[in-house]
């Protein structure tokens, strides 16, 4: 991968000027590459990643979300596979996301309510329903270990070493 | 009572690092570019493997030679790396990290008197463990316009008929200084001829950015007259960890074996199993490290260069070593002013030897973020000089 995109995509705060300074280019050609990235939809947006876990607990937020994740067994349709169930799935602004995996069902599902019945009638109401979807398993949440990378339950490591050693 | 410490040790110098060291203890809000270790942790799969024995019960003594699968598992890096074999029943010997490799060299092959040298600036300890063994380091000052490399007529002028050896360390702590193997083999083809013993401190080696690494025994004028020091701190983020190996002639390996084996027995066993899970598995995460001390080094050089701090761009370690010499302090009054006025942590380059004045040693295992503060803290400094 380009090394440009693999510190995008561990800081999404990166400025050229630094990635420049960091892989010996030009401020320039690294503000060039990083545009056309995004026009080539390589670089599809800038996200901050937020420990829920740690919200909750912080400035008493009562807006906590409950999530699940669901395996779907789905029926895949003549010359178009699962995509087309799938896509009617994923669009369901409930359905944060979703992945077609092999295996002893098709589709896994994350989804986000604001409380365990609207997750519960998600599923009852607009997922069961579907008329390809052959059966669903719904697994709520309990607690987030470790995500894309990083490691959400310990706090921020501080620096042991001693602050000069030869 | 009276006096029981020797004279040897009141006139053995403090370590300069120490004297700094003493300075920032308590200071609160300091960015420390003083350290001499990865800012990384020991890849989990090594952590693991560690724990792993631990709860296996794999806590005796090893043989004093080290874990026979460790002396296996680096008899074939070696081999990978140099083309060269070293038996690892009698020419490998796991030590508690490079430092007591280095100690058990120089008091197996120092008699009273006999010199050893070594080019400056360099790892605080090398001089100390001579004299400690009752020889004469003679340290060879390393020019800064050549990039602080140690060339074939500046180490012919210091041999005497004393001489023992020379010690070697590259990629360099501090100057990040390395070598190609046309430049190593001219100043092995003056040991042979001298018939000195090559003493290599290879530590840094994998953290080597530009050009692929040559170890020293890989050239013909050092074969079977080279000590090859190297270990699992820097690379491998196992500092703590204390494993350390060193591979040469068996009579010397004996004799330092000797001398080990009354002295520390052996290295402690979990981070000899440790290391073998490195060897094993722990290429990618030394990939991964190297990646990042790659750019972060780009961006210290670039950076230093901007505010107007002379700095040469070092092959390999994770060390910088800029010129401060036009502001006319020396270097401990401008790290002292540096950290007490900015907060910024950095060890004066006297401190790896007098040729290191008008220097300053920076460490870049650091976060790029905090590197970016203490870039703009060091501007600010400069801006008033």
């Amino acid at each position: 991968m380009d090394p440009i995109l693999e510190i995008l995509e561990h800081n999404a705060k990166a400025c050229p000027e630094d990635i420049a300074k960091m892989l010996g280019k030009d401020p320039q050609e690294v503000r060039d590459t990083i545009k056309k990235y995004e026009a080539d939809n390589i670089i599809l947006k800038y996200k901050t990643i937020l420990n829920k876990e740690a919200i909750h607990d912080y400035a008493s937020d009562s807006n906590a979300e409950v999530r699940a994740l669901i395996e779907v067994k789905i029926i895949p349709q003549r010359d178009r596979g699962f995509d087309s169930v799938a896509e009617r799935i994923y669009n369901f602004p409930e359905v944060t996301s979703c992945y077609l995996l092999s295996g002893g069902y098709d589709l896994l599902l994350v989804v986000e309510g604001a409380t365990l019945a609207s997750v519960a009638n998600f599923v009852a109401q607009k997922l069961s329903p579907l008329e390809n979807v052959r059966g669903t398993s719904t697994h709520f949440l309990l607690k987030k270990y470790k995500e894309d990378g990083d490691i959400l339950t310990a706090g921020k490591q501080s620096d042991t070493r001693l602050q000069v050693s030869p | 009572m009276k006096d029981f410490v020797t004279d040897t040790i009141k006139n053995l110098p403090p370590s300069g690092i120490r004297q700094f060291f003493e300075l920032v203890i308590g200071m609160e809000d300091v960015i420390s570019l003083g350290v001499g270790e990865p800012d990384f942790s020991t890849p989990w799969n090594i952590c693991e493997a560690a724990l792993y024995s631990i709860e296996n019960g794999l806590t005796s003594y090893t043989s004093n030679s080290g874990l026979l699968e460790l002396r296996q598992l680096i008899s074939k890096h070696i081999l990978k790396r140099s083309n060269v074999r070293f038996r690892p029943e009698k020419e490998i010997l796991i030590t508690v990290g490079v430092s007591e490799g280095l100690d058990l060299a120089m008091r197996t092959i120092l008699d009273p008197g006999q010199e050893l040298v070594i080019p400056e600036p360099c790892y605080v300890s090398y001089a100390p463990t001579v004299i400690l063994a009752g020889g004469k380091p003679v340290a060879i000052s390393t020019d800064p316009a050549k990039g602080f490399k140690l060339t074939p007529e500046e180490l012919e002028a210091a041999i005497t008929d004393k001489t023992r050896a020379i010690l070697i360390n590259y990629p360099c702590n501090p100057t990040g200084a390395s070598y190609s193997a046309d430049e190593l083999e001219a100043l092995a083809a003056v040991a042979k001829k001298h018939d000195l013993l090559i003493m290599s401190d290879e530590i840094y080696d994998e953290l080597t950015y530009d050009h692929k690494h040559t170890p020293m025994v890989m050239c013909p004028s050092a074969a079977g007259r080279t000590l090859y020091f190297n270990g699992f701190s820097k690379a491998h983020a196992m500092t703590g960890w204390r494993i350390g190996y060193v591979a040469g002639p068996a009579d010397i390996i004996a004799g330092m074996t000797k001398i080990h084996q009354y002295t520390m027995l052996c290295a402690p066993i979990s981070g000899q199993v440790a290391a073998c899970e490195a060897l094993k598995n722990g290429a990618p995460a030394v990939e991964k490290m190297k990646t990042a001390y790659h750019r972060r080094r780009n961006f210290i050089v670039e950076g230093l260069n901007e505010i107007g701090l002379n700095c040469h761009m070092p092959e390999g370690s994770f060390y910088v070593f800029p010129s401060i010499r036009k502001f006319g302090l020396s270097s401990t009054e401008f790290c002292t002013r540096l950290l007490t006025e900015e907060k910024v942590a950095v060890v004066p380059g006297t401190a790896f030897g007098q040729c290191g004045e008008g220097h300053v040693r920076m460490c870049y295992a650091v976060d790029i973020e905090d590197i970016k503060t203490a870039l703009s803290r060091i501007k600010n400094f400069c801006s008033r000089l």
